[in-house]
């Protein structure tokens, strides 16, 4: 879409990237029926994809471009975001949506993984910045994508070659 | 993928498993028995509305809450009054 002005800017960041050890973290990890504390490394391999709290216009558009494209049924699909539990029950049955969502209200494991977006003018909010990693059985990372710009959208096309 | 799958669902019967409900009192009464014996236990949280409860339909027969899945036999226990006896009975100083 061209807009005629530059897209702001995040800054720079210092996330993982590919060939780190992607650091271990335990959430409540929710899926369409319940929740229960759950370790990455209890799940991986998994593509991790970091996105803007739930309700937001990004996390619709990247959570529907992800179920539209199948790749919950070629992989094992999680999020992180700050929402609480609750909220992504709701967000998953609203979408119909097969991936498990973690819910980081704190938004440590974003900041584990170097992927913090304070938010402007929502004082003493933030969530993470929309970012993707492959993790593999062993735990390392084997493709990392983070935004840039605010708002960008994971390079679907590049994902799915690396899934 | 398919490993991570199978691991994911191995676990389910290892594993001793609390269905609750956020601040529900005969969870917590379960809770603080599974406590006092020093009892490891995986808690799976539900919704409140009890029509959302499939889940805990399936693995008892009803959508009541708390729900404990024995690890030892897989034996599924509705009930805190009934929950509680049982752990007094297996675990107190009753049991063996």
């Amino acid at each position: 879409m061209e807009l005629g002005f530059d897209v702001v800017d995040l800054p720079s960041h210092d996330a993982l990237t590919e060939g780190d050890e992607a650091p271990e973290f335990v959430r409540p990890l929710v899926n369409d029926e319940y929740w229960e504390d759950t370790a990455l490394s209890e799940v991986a391999p998994a593509l991790v994809v970091f996105y803007p709290m739930n309700g937001s216009f990004p996390a619709t558009y990247i959570w529907q471009e992800v179920r539209d494209r199948g790749w919950m049924e070629r992989a094992t699909v999680v999020g992180v975001t700050v929402s609480t539990p609750y909220s992504h029950k709701s967000f998953l049955g609203r979408y119909g949506l097969d991936a498990r969502l973690f819910a980081d209200p704190s938004n440590e494991v974003a900041r584990e993984y170097g992927v913090v977006h304070d938010l402007d003018g929502m004082e003493g909010v933030e969530e993470p910045r929309p970012a993707v990693f492959l993790i593999d059985g062993e735990m390392s990372v084997e493709y990392a994508w983070v935004a840039q710009e605010h708002p960008e959208f994971p390079p679907y096309e590049e994902i799915e070659n690396a899934l | 993928m398919w490993f991570a799958r199978l691991s994911f669902r191995m676990t389910e019967h290892d594993q001793r498993t609390l269905y609750r409900l956020q601040a529900c009192p005969f969870c917590e009464r379960v809770v603080r028995k599974l406590d006092e014996y020093g009892l490891e236990y995986k808690s799976r949280f539900v919704e409140p509305l009890h029509s959302e409860r499939d889940v805990v339909k399936r693995v008892s027969g009803s959508r009541t809450v708390p729900v404990l899945v024995g690890p030892e036999t897989g034996a599924t226990l509705t009930e805190s009054a009934n929950i509680v006896e049982y752990l007094d009975a297996e675990y107190g100083k009753g049991g063996n």
